[in-house]
């Protein structure tokens, strides 16, 4: 009756109070029939005697009061809860082991699911965010290259679009401390972003002080501008809140700060995981920047009630009125096909869904070995407290009354171990929220948030009913004969403790095989030939000013600038190679069309060119990378033929056109929009943008042939390269003492940092699978530790009748195998199962890869050994004489 | 012949009925005057009396308050409310249905015969 609810809740908390009211109640009770009695002539003794009787009793006078009051169950929740405590107390051992596997198992869960939730389930964090979305080519092998758009083509598809509230977009190309900021004649360096000036209004970002942007800013000749991340504005600016308007110099150019942006935006996260970006500038849309191609990324707000298969109709629309440049007609049109939106959340977490979704699994099955265990350890315990429970349910308890007591212990302690889980979940969040380097969207982001407790609340009493639920049913449905002759019922407990083990044995092979072939797949990612060598190389960024009226005076100033600066570093001791690239693998990248073999007629449908890399003689060797043919020399430069060093790939591409002898490219001439290019040499395939794919192809040009966008110092080194460092940025210096501290960067950097989601999914399966294995070898220990000490009178008898230690050991040994191996045989089924699920994550491995298996099975065997060797060592030194005088 | 144990539900209807007969009153005399109209027959354990009194007054059916009894003693007297009147009366009605059917079907004789309703 539910409006009688209000008054029972009221009832629970003014208990107190109606406990007294019914105590004086009785009392009145008991005088009335007293008196009563006394009138009919009995004595005091009998009246009194005789007006309890008629009562009924005292106690359960009161307790039926309770009962019909209201939350008689929440009364006794109470006591089963502080008999729960007592209990627990008095067992401390069990309760740390219980606790603690608790607590690692939901720790596991709560800190997975706040990883999947922030990278997967939670919308970005951006107002309506669902509105947004990442506009893109379908996706190629020359990335970012391939998924930009010249501001031409911006403003077309601004114009021409219907679907969207705005479009803004970013300069996709900025390296790395790009910014160098002057501190009182120190260069500080730092990373800005040029963006479109409608960026943070199209996105719904709003400024912690100051203004945004507004298309002045971005103007042709107006005053520099630059908005400052919050990060940065309280490490390099001492959290100044005077901050907005003061100028600084930036690159030369006094730029004034016009605002600082709210510690919730990071670009970084977003946009390009693994890096941090200080500071944003507004790009300058209609001066140089039109020259350079296709530069902008596109992103869009769509109207309210704009789907997304609307708004792809709408880009394909557009799409061929787009010109690369407008001056160029016979460049409108190339972009056809070439646009087409996609939510801006799938482009950046879409493609971490699987390895999210086989993460969770893991801990889910991390969950259920921890609950499989707990399981099994309450059995045991359960079959000590046989007699207790017999006693209880003699004494008139109900089965029900005993359930909800075994079931207020399983919750006690979940509830400690999700207390303690979610301290560990914190810890990890923590420090995973503070790993910079790791190449993974919106992980500064982590953090434990509502949804995370709810979750947390949630496995706790999930935990807790599964894990207390067998013993339980085991428990209240027992022989309440047997158990109090004590002959127990510790067989047919045992079978099903024989069960509970194999399972999780099994669980733990599922993820042992996991683990086992992301490692493998790690491994191999590591043994990939990159097509340089990034052992003892390392790159620091150089500034020098080249600037000069003419394009040969500046080549003349490059050259002697960079020859001097290349000698100078050549000359420190343990340098072996160096040489200087605008751009490095793994790194940003661009192409500049497609060169063509001269001669031959292109076919209408030209793949997207090679990435260009605009380097000096010696840089090849610097990084390790093969050359057939000749290097660049000093020589190459304005005065003399136009030189390239191109890819194996585009050769064997080009030659597949070209007639020349061999197929082989080297002395023939290409020409890329008009412009003769001799190909002087071949070098190897680089992975230029990541290391799993398919290498690309690239193409080199001299720096003193082309114009270079900054400058990476290469060296290769006979000692470790972070030696080096002081001696190279002292040279730097002294060349240039506008120089900026710049990082000095191990190349092997750049490849951790581009395998780092790998590393990072395959170091936390591999700690879950490992943690399984402990709690299988746990769960296997717990059971023939039991085993032994139950047959213990068993085990006397036949060693009294003659059976050696050595039998004994291998008799409970055996038992341990039949286990182990029961369950080894379940999981492999399920493991071959479950592995295709993962296939795709794997790197040049087979999901029923033989020797990840076997690793598999061996292991398990071993732990399993080891963990019934303790109790089967146990049991053969059991004296016949003392087990038989026992009972 | 021995006592009657109490069907469910029916102590709170001999509350009712007795509160709406005699006024206000007390829980003693209440599970008194039960057993005496009853003539004794009722196996009432009095204290049960205070579950049914706690269950009537959070339906809001009855009323309480503390007062002092012809011999001054303290006590906390019942009454019955409005709601509890009606309520009354339909409990009634259903009760005494019930007995009806009870009375057919146990009347029944061995062909299947019996009273027609």
């Amino acid at each position: 009756m539910s409006w009688r609810l209000p008054r029972r809740v009221g009832a629970f908390f003014t208990r107190r109070h109606l406990d007294r009211e019914l105590e004086d109640e009785l009392a009145s009770h008991l005088e009335f029939a007293i008196e009563e009695n006394l009138e009919r002539g009995m004595t005091p003794e009998e009246a009194r005697r005789a007006a309890l009787a008629s009562l009924g009793g005292m106690t359960q006078a009161r307790e039926k009061h309770r009962e019909a009051r209201g939350f008689m169950t929440f009364d006794i929740f109470l006591q089963d809860l502080k008999y729960t405590l007592r209990t627990l107390n008095r067992d401390r051992g069990f309760a740390a082991v219980a606790i603690l596997i608790l607590a690692l198992g939901i720790g596991a869960n709560v800190a997975v699911f706040s990883v999947v939730n922030t990278l997967l389930l939670r919308p970005l964090p951006f107002p309506d965010a669902q509105q947004l979305v990442w506009i893109a080519p379908p996706p190629t092998k020359c990335g970012l290259s391939c998924a930009t758009y010249s501001t031409d083509a911006y403003d077309e598809f601004r114009a021409g679009s219907r679907s969207y509230q705005d479009v803004t977009g970013y300069f996709a190309f900025s390296g790395a401390d790009n910014l160098s900021l002057d501190v009182n004649g120190t260069p500080i360096p730092a990373t800005s972003i040029d963006v479109v000036a409608n960026f943070f209004q199209v996105l719904g970002v709003h400024p912690a002080m100051g203004r945004l942007f507004t298309p002045d800013d971005a103007r042709d000749g107006a005053a520099p501008t630059i908005l400052l991340s919050d990060a940065w504005w309280r490490r390099q600016f001492a959290a100044d809140p005077n901050i907005v308007g003061k100028t600084f110099d930036m690159n030369g150019r006094q730029t004034t700060v016009i605002g600082v942006l709210p510690a919730s935006f990071d670009f970084g996260a977003v946009f390009s995981p693994g890096s941090k970006v200080d500071a944003i500038t507004p790009l300058d849309l209609y001066g140089p920047p039109r020259d350079w191609g296709n530069i902008i990324t596109f992103i869009g707000r769509l109207k309210p009630g704009v789907t997304l298969a609307q708004a792809r109709q709408d880009a394909a629309a557009v799409a061929p009125t787009m010109c690369w440049n407008n001056k160029q007609p016979q460049s409108c049109g190339s972009y056809k096909d070439q646009v087409v939106p996609v939510p801006l959340k799938d482009y950046v977490s879409g493609r971490l869904r699987r390895s999210l979704v086989v993460l969770w699994s893991a801990v889910g099955m991390i969950l259920l070995i921890a609950c499989v265990n707990l399981s099994n350890l309450l059995l045991a315990r359960a079959t000590a407290r046989q007699r207790e429970f017999a006693m209880r349910t003699a004494l008139g308890a109900s089965r029900g009354r005993i359930m909800g007591q075994l079931l207020t212990e399983s919750l006690a302690l979940s509830c400690a171990g999700a207390v303690l889980g979610l301290g560990l979940a914190y810890v990890l969040l923590f420090w995973l929220a503070h790993q910079g380097s790791i190449a993974l969207p919106l992980l500064s982001t982590l953090r434990i948030d509502g949804a995370a407790l709810a979750w947390t609340v949630f496995i706790a009493i999930a935990a807790a009913v599964l894990f207390g639920l067998v013993p339980g049913l085991r428990m209240a449905g027992g022989n309440l004969h047997e158990s109090l002759k004590d002959s127990g019922q510790g067989r047919r407990h045992e079978r099903v403790r024989a069960v509970l083990v194999v399972t999780e044995v099994a669980l733990a092979c599922v993820l042992l095989v996991g683990a086992g072939l992301l490692l493998r797949s790690f491994v191999r990612v590591l043994d990939v030939d990159l097509g340089f060598q990034p052992e003892r190389a390392a790159a620091v960024k150089v500034d020098y000013d080249d600037s000069a009226p003419t394009f040969a005076a500046r080549v003349q100033k490059r050259s002697a600038i960079l020859q001097q600066l290349l000698a100078r570093v050549s000359a420190i001791p343990g340098v072996e190679a160096a040489g200087i690239s605008d751009y490095l693998p793994l790194g940003q990248n661009r192409a500049w069309g497609t060169p063509f073999p001269k001669g031959v007629r292109p076919p209408d449908k030209v793949p997207a060119g090679p990435l260009v890399y605009v380097v000096t003689p010696g840089y090849l060797r610097a990084m390790g990378t093969r050359l057939r043919g000749r290097d660049f020399t000093w020589d190459d430069g304005p005065n003399s033929d136009n030189v390239v060093l191109i890819s194996r790939g585009y050769a064997r591409f080009l030659a597949s056109y070209a007639h020349w002898p061999n197929d082989d490219a080297v002395g023939h001439i290409i020409t890329n929009g008009g412009a003769d290019l001799r190909v002087i040499g071949i070098v190897d395939d680089v992975h230029e943008e990541n290391v799993e794919g398919d290498p690309g192809w690239q193409i080199y040009y001299s720096a003193l042939q082309q114009s270079p966008t900054g400058a990476q110092l290469v060296i290769r080194s006979t000692l470790p390269p972070a030696t080096l460092a002081n001696s190279v940025l002292h040279v730097l210096r002294e060349l240039n003492p506008k120089q900026p501290a710049a990082e000095f960067r191990p190349i092997q950097t750049f490849v951790d940092h581009a395998n780092s989601p790998r590393r990072f999914f395959m170091l936390l399966v591999a700690s879950f699978a490992g943690l399984g294995l402990f709690l299988a070898a746990l769960g296997i220990y717990g059971v023939i530790s039991y085993s032994v000490t139950r047959q213990t009178q068993e085990i006397g008898i036949r060693m009294a009748l003659g059976a050696t230690m050595g039998r004994v050991q291998r008799q409970v040994l055996g038992g341990t195998l039949r286990l182990a191996i029961a369950g080894i045989a379940l999981g492999a089924v399920a493991s071959v199962a479950a592995a295709k699920l993962i296939a795709s994550l794997l790197f040049a491995t087979s999901p029923w890869d033989v020797a990840t298996y076997a690793a598999m099975v061996v292991m398990l065997l071993a732990v399993a050994v080891v963990a019934g060797y303790l109790p089967a060592r146990r049991a053969s030194r059991i004296d016949p004489m003392v087990a038989l005088r026992a009972n | 012949m021995s006592k009657l144990d109490l069907l469910q539900g029916t102590l709170d209807l001999m509350v009712l009925k007795t509160l709406a007969a005699l006024g206000s009153l007390h829980g003693y005399g209440i599970a008194r005057r039960i057993e005496q109209v009853s003539g004794n027959q009722v196996l009432l354990n009095q204290g049960t009396i205070y579950a049914s009194l706690v269950r009537l007054e959070q339906r809001g059916w009855i009323a309480s308050s503390w007062g002092v009894s012809g011999n001054n003693r303290k006590a906390k007297f019942y009454s019955i409310t409005k709601a509890g009147r009606r309520q009354l009366a339909e409990d009634a009605r259903y009760w005494q249905r019930l007995t009806g059917v009870m009375d057919r079907v146990l009347a029944m004789g061995a062909d299947g015969s019996g009273e027609p309703a």
